[in-house]
């Protein structure tokens, strides 16, 4: 869309059309002449994964929604009809119910690479909100599709995560209210939630246009942070682009078919396969596992008002990134000391999803006795949890305006092409 | 890199997620099934005596309501009969081994002409019949709680059919420390060691048309294994599927990678 366009009608219709609606031309521009920076590594081979990923959930989705009913009564027993006697029923749900999973793996590596490279850096900045905004979306649509088998976990996870909003003061009351449809979570939840569930897909492929959008009009970063400043430095998104992440989809595709077809149900709970029932409540409540992280740091905080301040305040830090790096250098290829902050942030992250699945007062590790500090013993998984948030907010508001102020980047080369003497080394 | 510490972390919290804390219980006992791996298939004999056992013995308190008698005769099920398959034109429905074991059992209905209730013997259309009329009287007739459906039991329990047949003969006398109500039983497997169910299976208690020795680890083992096929009728297919599937995507992923290779001849990157 940046710059000018190399698209030549090849017939008749093709003119005509062209002169009219030009979406031949748009494709074009789009998707076959478009110039990405040679050196893009696999990492950037996720968006197209992503795209996948939505395309594979709403063709499912659409699909399961002809055999499920939202209903508190039935909802349970159609899911198990669409896995017993609906033709490849078992096959649409299992996709879909892993290609959650699979949809938020692809996504935290995209957001990942991001952060590595800072592809969020100017002119980004509205690219990588517009994909916060996806990530949001995701969260909100995921949550709720996971409540619709009205089973266990669903009804008890809904119960837990929408009581939350009620510790906010004066509103919190109504907007619970108003999402249970009620006083408590019942036939009017479920409702509106496959309502919502069937609406935010689309609200995503919505977003998505407008991040492919901001993407083609800035032009993709790339594994140096240095912008393409010649066609040397580029080459056309078809077919260079598009056989690349062609192969990447594939090998994607092989893991997905492995949860799908070997291990189907070895991301979900066993809990959710008991249908729901309000007088019973699990022994321990657990969120899908991409949401460990956030619920590890909503239960780290004492307070419950506090804690679900923390838990949006840790997915606000992600927004407001561009505004909270100070670093001129984009990529982390040429910043040693903020690669070392990277990698113990990943490590932190993977920490907090390990806290959000355990009992907070649980051995971290077993039999060591420990002593007592304010509600837990050290030796406890929510002490843990409380190092790693502590670290997650450090990392955004601490290292990352600071590191950019006081680090010695590496010299990064002139251009994509001619990448200075050991600056290219591959990672 | 990343990936690779992404997906090692979705591995570590697939492993660690479920762990539940039920310390002082100890963990199921390993089967190995038939079923089991990626070309697990059911071992048809043992599903036909584990539905033997299930008609015998748990379904006078446990209902499955999820499965009907056809399902008995479906491709990958206890009684599927090549000859009364889709390649014949026929369905389970007309297995004469699933219409007798229908015709066994009697189910509730409306009399068509009088709109009275009666019972007449259930056909391979319906649905295993539940052994109470509502669950106020299952729980009236367990002491106060309902015996779970076992649609789903082998998919609804952490360790699955393993746990199932752990259970079923982890039955003994209390740990150090337990007490027992009345109508309690201690069983090692159990979360919290107490449970409602007394024990179900015994020596002989069921006689097997094929011979096997009627032992509870064979009968505990054998209704773990058709439980399973109960909860996941079509994991036979999914698997043959994912065969498929898997060199299907094997080689169009070396394709992919050979186009690759020659798009991206001779240009530096």
């Amino acid at each position: 869309m940046s710059g000018h366009s190399t698209y030549e009608p090849k017939n008749g219709f093709s003119r005509w059309l062209d002169a009219r609606l030009p979406v031949g031309r748009l494709v074009w521009d789009s998707f076959v002449d478009y110039p990405t920076p040679r050196n893009l590594n696999y990492w950037w081979t996720f968006g197209g994964i992503l795209s996948l990923c939505l395309a594979v959930q709403l063709i499912t989705g659409i699909v399961l929604a002809m055999h499920y009913t939202p209903s508190a009564a039935t909802a349970f027993n159609s899911v198990e009809h669409i896995m017993r006697d609906v033709n490849y029923g078992w096959l649409l749900r299992y996709m879909h119910a892993n290609g959650a999973s699979m949809f938020f793996i692809a996504v935290y590596i995209h957001m990942l690479r991001g952060v590595y490279y800072g592809s969020y850096k100017s002119p980004r900045e509205v690219l990588w909100i517009l994909g916060c905004v996806i990530y949001l979306l995701m969260m909100a649509t995921a949550f709720m599709g996971y409540v619709l088998p009205w089973g266990q976990m669903s009804f008890h996870g809904a119960v837990v995560i929408t009581n939350l909003l009620g510790a906010f003061p004066v509103v919190g009351d109504a907007i619970t209210t108003l999402l249970w449809g009620g006083f408590a979570v019942d036939e009017p939840t479920l409702k509106r939630f496959f309502s919502l569930h069937y609406l935010l897909p689309f609200m995503i492929a919505g977003v998505v246009i407008l991040h492919v959008w901001a993407l083609h009009v800035v032009g993709q970063n790339n594994p140096t942070g240095v912008e393409p400043k010649s066609k040397a430095d580029t080459l056309p998104f078809t077919p260079y682009a598009t056989v690349k992440d062609g192969f990447a989809m594939s090998l994607f595709v092989i893991l997905f078919a492995t949860f799908v077809f070997y291990l189907p149900d070895a991301l979900g709970h066993a809990d959710n396969y008991i249908p729901a029932n309000p007088l019973v409540t699990p022994s321990h409540i657990v969120p899908e596992w991409y949401f460990l992280p956030f619920y590890a740091i909503l239960r780290a905080i004492p307070d419950k008002l506090m804690g679900v301040l923390a838990m949006f305040g840790a997915i606000a830090c992600i927004f407001a990134l561009p505004w909270l790096d100070t670093s001129k250098v984009k990529s982390m290829r040429y910043r040693p000391q903020a690669r070392l902050y990277f990698f113990i942030f990943l490590v932190a992250c993977v920490i907090l999803g390990f806290c959000g699945a355990k009992l907070p007062d649980d051995q971290v590790i077993p039999g060591l006795e420990t002593f007592q500090l304010l509600d837990s013993k050290l030796n406890s998984w929510v002490w843990l949890s409380r190092v790693a948030t502590l670290y997650y907010f450090a990392y955004f508001l601490l290292v990352m305006p600071l590191l950019g102020l006081f680090e010695k980047p590496l010299p990064t080369p002139e251009t994509i092409s001619s990448p200075v003497l050991g600056g290219d080394k591959k990672d | 890199m990343l990936r690779k510490v992404t997906l090692l972390a979705a591995a570590l919290l697939l492993v660690g997620g479920p762990a539940l804390a039920n310390s002082g219980v100890e963990k199921p006992m390993a089967v190995d099934f038939s079923f089991e791996g990626p070309f697990g298939r059911f071992d048809q004999a043992q599903l036909q005596r584990g539905y033997k056992v299930y008609r015998e013995v748990c379904a006078a308190c446990h209902s499955m309501s999820m499965v009907a008698f056809r399902n008995l005769g479906d491709p990958g099920g206890p009684f599927f009969d090549p000859k009364y398959s889709a390649a014949t034109g026929q369905t389970s429905n007309d297995n004469p081994v699933v219409k007798a074991l229908a015709a066994d059992t009697q189910v509730p209905d409306i009399d068509g002409e009088t709109g009275d209730a009666i019972t007449r013997p259930a056909t391979p259309a319906d649905y295993f019949p539940s052994p109470f009329p509502n669950v106020i009287a299952a729980k009236a007739g367990n002491g106060g709680i309902a015996p779970p459906d076992l649609s789903l039991m082998a998919k609804a329990r952490e360790g699955g059919p393993e746990y199932i047949a752990s259970l079923l003969q982890g039955f003994g006398p209390p740990a150090h420390g337990v007490t027992l109500a009345p109508g309690q039983h201690y069983n090692r497997y159990f979360p919290g060691g107490v449970i409602g169910m007394a024990p179900p299976l015994a020596p002989d208690k069921v006689t097997f048309d094929d011979g096997s020795k009627s032992t509870v680890k064979q009968q505990a083992e054998d209704v773990a294994a058709f439980l399973m096929w109960a909860a996941e009728p079509h994991m036979e297919a999914r698997k043959q599927m994912g065969f498929s599937v898997m060199i299907f995507l094997i080689l169009f992923s070396g394709l992919l990678y050979a186009s690759y290779r020659r798009v991206w001849r001779g240009e530096s990157h």
